[in-house]
């Protein structure tokens, strides 16, 4: 039988993981379209999957996770390629002129009046698929173990611990400029969408886990080359002969 | 009646935006490429790079489009 100071710190690493990218998508979501919808959409979320696992308690590993990150995946996916290819254009256009620039000068990217669904949806979508992988990882491990309170401790102390640190972080992600923030959480969705959307496929990724960095990194060097073409494009730079 | 057709429209029209958004193409792009790594995944042949090809690719030539426009 697992110990519990194995179960505990097991489930709180691997719950840890899922609740950076649950937090990073609240925290981008937040930051560039409004706290309110968003902070909805986590609120929205937390409740359904509080239903979801009083529900189905045991029973949640059995429950196909595939479908939904497929789902998920893609819809963050064609939506995170929409504000990168805004980001770009945005960021060739104005460069960083924005960084020091008091964030309420810069034109918001939504100020509709009423309610933000997208935001709503991103935030939403972001907890439910995260929270629900952070119960799949208590369950399973508890249960294996026969410790399904320290896998309980473990999971719920990752969240609540990287939440707090986006609490602490939310200061700082408000002053970045909006447009290289919609860059930013444009690359971070799209590379969540893509390692989400092919996992729920059933492909295997090399590296497991550690594909989320190399496809980071392939989409920060994409969208450093497309700025790096769109202002050759707009101020007539051509390369040297 | 006109209350709730009212609210079916909005529906629609957000989620097409949240989809299709202002070009069309890099969706259905990405829609042809989630099927055929479905399909070669299935065959048993590595395509985890099918996707993020494309992405690289659609992104390239959805913003030289939109740069002939403006």
């Amino acid at each position: 039988m697992t110990g519990p100071a194995v179960v505990l710190i097991t489930t709180f690493l691997a719950s840890m993981v899922e609740a950076i990218e649950m937090v990073t998508i609240v925290l981008g979501v937040g930051a560039t379209r409004g706290w309110r919808s968003t902070l909805i959409g986590v609120g929205a979320g937390f409740a359904v999957l509080a239903v979801v696992v009083a529900a189905l308690g045991l029973a949640l590993s059995q429950v196909p996770i595939g479908p939904l990150r497929l789902i998920v995946g893609a819809l963050l996916l064609v939506f995170g390629l929409q504000w990168l290819r805004k980001g770009v254009r945005r960021v060739a256009a104005h460069g960083l002129a924005g960084v020091g620039m008091h964030p309420e000068d810069e034109p918001p990217e939504w100020n509709g009046v009423g309610f933000d669904w997208t935001a709503f949806v991103l935030a939403f979508k972001g907890v439910v698929l995260e929270g629900l992988e952070v119960a799949f990882i208590v369950v399973s491990f508890g249960a294996n173990a026969n410790q399904l309170p320290i896998a309980v401790v473990g999971g719920v102390g990752a969240v609540v611990i990287t939440g707090g640190v986006g609490i602490v972080l939310q200061r700082f992600v408000t002053r970045i400029p909006r447009s290289f923030l919609q860059l930013v959480v444009g690359i971070l969705l799209t590379t969540f969408g893509t390692f989400w959307a092919l996992e729920g496929l059933g492909v295997d990724w090399p590296a497991g886990d550690g594909a989320i960095l190399g496809l980071l990194v392939l989409y920060v060097l994409t969208a450093a080359t497309y700025i790096t073409i769109e202002r050759r494009r707009a101020f007539g730079f051509e390369p040297a002969a | 009646m006109n209350r709730i057709v009212g609210w079916i429209v909005a529906f629609g029209r957000f989620w097409y935006h949240f989809i299709i958004g202002d070009d069309w193409t890099v969706a259905a792009a990405i829609a042809v490429g989630l099927i055929l790594t479905a399909i070669l995944n299935a065959a048993h042949i590595i395509a985890w790079w099918l996707v993020p090809l494309i992405v690289v690719v659609m992104t390239g030539l959805s913003l030289r489009r939109a740069g002939r426009k403006t």
